[in-house]
């Protein structure tokens, strides 16, 4: 027994049949094919699978396809404009804010709402916001470092971006080896 | 050795290549992955620890809407060519049968009992909530020190006393106990832990009936090895088997072992004649993933008075789960052979005995075995010096393995290839303040505040591995290095990163050498049918071992480049030389010089060098190093105790880690934060608990406590540089030391910072509601690392009084 729900993700409206008990992260995944919205657990605590509902946040494994009815949905792939990396994109990239880069969608959807409530977080205020999401990898230190880069970029004027943890190795060989 | 190059990558802070598809949601993981035709698999899975099976009904399940198969043990065999296999060492006398669907008994909580193929994955869901199992219970084995014993219920009748294997090592410490001065013994648990990779498992089976070949795609840290094991498993050829691993969301060590759902994918794949996807959910995953870590950890060390340490004697249990692991006693061994640690000492006795139990079998989790043997090396050594009235630092510098006496037989099994640990300790000490840290502690305590400072010193084995020294295997990758006719270079490469970021460093690397621009070059890797036979990503071996081989190839392509440009420049192949991108004849005047460009070029087209010179400029190269590699460091950490709250909050996080030459030191950061995080999550979160029945009480998320951004502290990271002779680039692997690390030192800065209330050891995790319950009900509440000291006395006997 389908139901229609019609709805806008990344500026593309759809109009889908699907079963009620569709969650919207398979909506996202199998019916859209937009498979850049992870899923990371069965209890709504990863956050991988994050994207905005008008304007807002969401796991969106919390939530059924079917209540998304006129929604406007912004997923990971709807957030580079024009070829251009949105500036938590290019965070992320800089401050070697991923390894496996399986947490990062759904880190990086956080990340934009994080920075649309408050332009300039503190590094707590950071680590707070994104606490409901988890990563496996990177301790998190790198993903801090990410969002006060963007914060900057975004924001002329914020906070400074901490300097890297180590010293540049010299760029010179080693003694040679065998 | 490498070259030095103006282009200048090696060494530098180069973004990662990897990130611009994972940043715009462009990956490519198991799951995303959905060819046409593609149908679902669903696992019914145990609810009990231990039973009989008995009848199994499932024409119901059979019947439902969208089925197109359903596979009971029984069925499954017929198709099954082996069990899964789990690799012996010690005492083993036989390997219990690991079926991918359990036929007699089932011995967890999640051991398979039947699976289904449908369309949809609800279809497949709600088709094995209809299968019926009928279940004689049995008792349930859990605690391993019970399980050994004469009358306890057996998992295996042909394993007598649930004992998998024992494993001794080392050499006869009984004199030295005897003549000891000093002595320090305990019991440690090293509590079990479920590794989380972020990604759970997926399994992606194509089976194609034209040639009968199957293609899998799955989450793996070593398809070469898995696509070997799954030969074994399901009865197809190895080279009709394709194994793909993509894009995989982490690993930890979880990801290396063969499993029954890629076995049951596959074997159903070929009866359906469609695509068969599994994914698994993390409900499941927390039952059906390999656990990390669960051992009990009997120390005793001897010293003499003015502290020089004579001798170290351990047995570890070590818990098994249910069945045999690819690895499960291969995790022991890592522990016992690196059990001295840093430390020259002349006697060391190591037994592990393995048991099987009514849990999820373990295998591999970060550090595999080292962080066992760092926590009780390293908190062992802060009681012994709390016993001498020593600096838990002093004790350490006195009893370092010196820079001279490199290469050093650690008397277990182990020759480690350098260090200089005291550096690395003295440059800690100094970033993290350490004397004004223990006065500020001195202040606080006056005002009733507890501050504690905790220390590691650490030293790992890593890179596996040695071609010979191994027990599975020899070790080694492999690299194929393809200079293309456009002056562009694609390598492919037999280890298989998962966050490692290796397709920026080999990138690194090959461009220096051949003094191309970094755009120019592609890292490849991850599918069976494109690589030689690599070896994967684990043991922190990557760079260690993959990048020796890469080296090894670019050489070759080198030589034979040389080659043709001495035939173009008409010269002797001795006389030409390679700098900064150009090819040119020693000591010839007049700059005469061919470009690696159109080296390449010539290589593909000059019908000049047809009789002369093979075409192509490619090389396929295997790097076997001689040795392991041996990271080391000093870890230091403040902390402080709320008595309100009982938790603990860090203050400072110091490390200064020596992985050798760095080839980025942004990523080398990275595998550091991450370590550390896994390793202090041990230490004040994570545990997996059982209940008497044998369920896993702690199997959500919900229940299982992963660190999230908020608890965690700024780490301050410095690090030395100790090349090593094991590989051509002098590193040493980074991607396990954090977790090895880290772990003693917070419980060392916890008990340090509630010694005036007479702790001297908490059992990990440092959970608010334990913390309190010492502060407020006394030491005594914590119960000696889960046992009286009685115990722990037994155990070793009079001979050390
Ligand atoms: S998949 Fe939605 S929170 Fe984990
Ligand atoms: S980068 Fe792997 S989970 Fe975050």
């Amino acid at each position: 027994m389908k139901k229609t729900v019609k709805l806008t993700v990344n500026g593309t409206t759809y109009e889908r049949d699907v079963e009620p008990r569709t969650l919207l992260v398979h909506f996202l995944r199998d019916n859209l094919g937009l498979t850049g919205t992870h899923i990371g657990c069965d209890t709504s605590q990863c956050g991988a699978c994050t994207v905005l509902v008008n304007g807002q946040s969401l796991k969106s494994c919390t939530a059924f396809a079917v209540q998304m009815q006129g929604a406007e949905i912004t997923t990971i792939e709807g957030l580079a404009k024009e070829g251009e990396l949105h500036p938590i994109q290019q965070g992320f990239w800089e401050m070697h804010g991923l390894q496996c880069g399986y947490c990062t969608p759904g880190m990086i959807m956080q990340s934009v709402q994080l920075l649309d409530r408050n332009a300039n977080p503190s590094e707590e205020e950071i680590r707070h916001g994104i606490e409901g999401n988890l990563c496996r990898c990177t301790g998190y230190q790198n993903i801090v470092k990410s969002i006060q880069w963007a914060a900057q970029h975004k924001n002329q004027g914020a906070t400074e971006v901490p300097e890297a943890d180590a010293p540049q190795v010299d760029p010179k060989p080693i003694s040679p080896v065998p | 050795m490498l070259t030095a190059n103006p282009t200048g990558y090696v060494g530098s802070r180069i973004k990662r290549r990897e990130d611009p598809r994972l940043v715009t949601g462009n990956g490519n993981f198991t799951d995303d992955l959905t060819p046409v035709g593609t149908v679902y698999l669903h696992m019914l899975r145990s609810p009990y620890a231990h039973a009989k099976i008995g009848s199994i009904n499932t024409a119901a399940a059979k019947a439902m809407p969208g089925v197109l198969a359903v596979f009971t043990g029984e069925d499954l065999k017929k198709d099954l060519a082996g069990p899964i296999p789990g690799v012996p060492y010690g005492t083993v006398q036989t390997v219990p049968a690991y079926y991918p669907i359990a036929t007699d008994k089932v011995r967890f909580v999640g051991n398979i009992v039947a699976a289904v193929v449908a369309e949809t994955r609800g279809q497949a869901r709600d088709a094995a909530e209809a299968i019926e199992v009928q279940y004689d219970v049995l008792p349930v084995v859990l605690d391993m020190e019970k399980a050994v014993k004469d009358g306890s219920p057996l998992l295996h009748d042909e394993i007598a006393n649930n004992i998998c294997t024992e494993i001794e090592l080392g050499n006869d410490v009984t004199e030295a106990f005897n003549t000891a001065e000093v002595t320090v013994e305990h019991r440690f648990v090293n509590q079990r832990l479920v590794p989380n990779a972020l990604e759970n498992r997926v399994a992606l089976a194509e089976f194609h009936q034209g040639d009968e070949s199957v293609t899998l795609t799955v989450t793996s840290q070593n398809p070469h090895i898995l696509r070997t094991l799954l030969s074994g498993e399901i009865g197809i050829a190895e080279h009709k088997i394709r194994v793909v691993a993509p894009d995989v969301g982490g690993g930890f060590g979880s990801k290396i072992a063969t499993y029954a759902e890629e076995v049951i994918a596959c074997i159903a794949s070929r009866k359906v004649k469609k695509p068969v996807k599994w994914t698994e959910t993390r409900s499941e995953s927390f039952v059906a993933t390999i656990h990390g870590r669960d051992n009990i950890d009997y120390i005793r060390m001897s010293a003499t008075k003015d502290g020089k340490i004579t001798g170290l004697d351990i047995t570890a249990y070590a818990n098994m789960g249910a069945y045999m692991s690819l690895l499960g006693p291969t995790v022991p061994v890592l522990c016992g052979v690196i059990v001295p640690g840093p430390y020259a000492i002349p006697n060391v006795h190591f037994k592990a005995i393995c048991v099987y139990t009514n849990t999820t079998p373990t295998d591999a989790y970060r550090g595999a075995g080292r962080p066992e043997a760092t926590y009780m090396l390293e908190r062992t050594m802060n009681m012994m010096a709390e016993k001498l009235g020593m600096d838990p630092m002093e004790l350490r510098r006195k009893n370092f393995i010196q820079p001279d006496q490199f290469p050093y037989f650690n008397i277990v099994a182990l020759n480690y290839d350098s260090g200089n640990y005291e550096a690395a300790m003295d440059k800690a000490l100094e970033i993290f303040g350490y004397n004004e840290m223990r006065k500020t502690q001195e202040e606080a305590r006056k005002n009733g505040k507890y501050i504690g400072i905790g220390q590691s010193t650490y030293v790992e084995v890593c890179g596996l591995g040695p071609g010979s020294g191994m027990t599975i295997s020899r070790g080694y990758d492999c690299a194929v290095v393809r200079a293309e006719l456009t002056g562009k270079v694609t390598v492919f490469t037999g280890v298989a990163p998962h966050g490692q970021g290796q397709e920026t460093t080999f990138a690194q690397i090959v461009a220096d050498e051949f003094n191309v621009p970094i755009e120019d070059v592609t890292i490849k890797h991850g599918d069976t049918e494109m690589t030689p036979y690599g070896m994967g990503t684990y043991g922190s071996r990557g760079t260690a071992v993959g990048g020796g081989a890469l080296m090894l190839a670019i050489g070759s392509v080198k030589d034979k480049a040389k080659k043709i440009a001495a035939f173009q420049m008409e010269a002797n192949e001795e006389d030409i030389v390679f700098e900064g991108g150009k090819f040119s004849v020693k000591g010839a005047s007049g700059g005469k010089s061919i470009s690696f460009q159109e080296v390449c070029l010539k290589a593909y087209i000059d019908p000049k060098m047809a009789p002369v010179i093979e075409p192509g400029l490619e090389a396929t190269r295997y790097f076997e190093p001689g040795n392991f590699v041996y990271p080391f460091g000093t870890h230091l950490a403040a902390v402080e105790v709320d008595a309100e709250t009982g938790n603990v909050k860090i203050l400072k996080y110091v490390c200064v880690d020596d992985c050798g030459k760095q080839l980025n030191p942004m990523i080398v950061e990275g595998q550091i934060h991450g370590g550390l995080t896994q390793g202090i999550a041990q230490a004040l979160y994570e545990e997996a608990v059982y209940d008497d029945n044998g369920q896993l009480v702690s199997g959500t998320l919900m229940d299982y406590a992963l660190p999230t951004a908020a608890e965690l502290p700024h780490y301050t990271l410095d690090h030395t540089v100790t090349p090593t002779t094991v590989n051509p680039l002098g590193v040493k692997g980074i991607g396990e030391a954090g977790t090895i690390a880290s772990t003693p030192v917070i419980v060392n800065a916890v008990v340090d910072a509630l010694k005036p209330l007479g702790v001297k050891d908490i059992q990990m995790p440092l959970r608010p509601e334990k913390v309190w319950k010492i502060i407020h009900n006394g030491a005594s509440a914590n119960g000696s690392a889960g046992a009286d000291a009685s115990v722990v006395e037994q155990h070793f006997g009079e001979d050390n009084k």
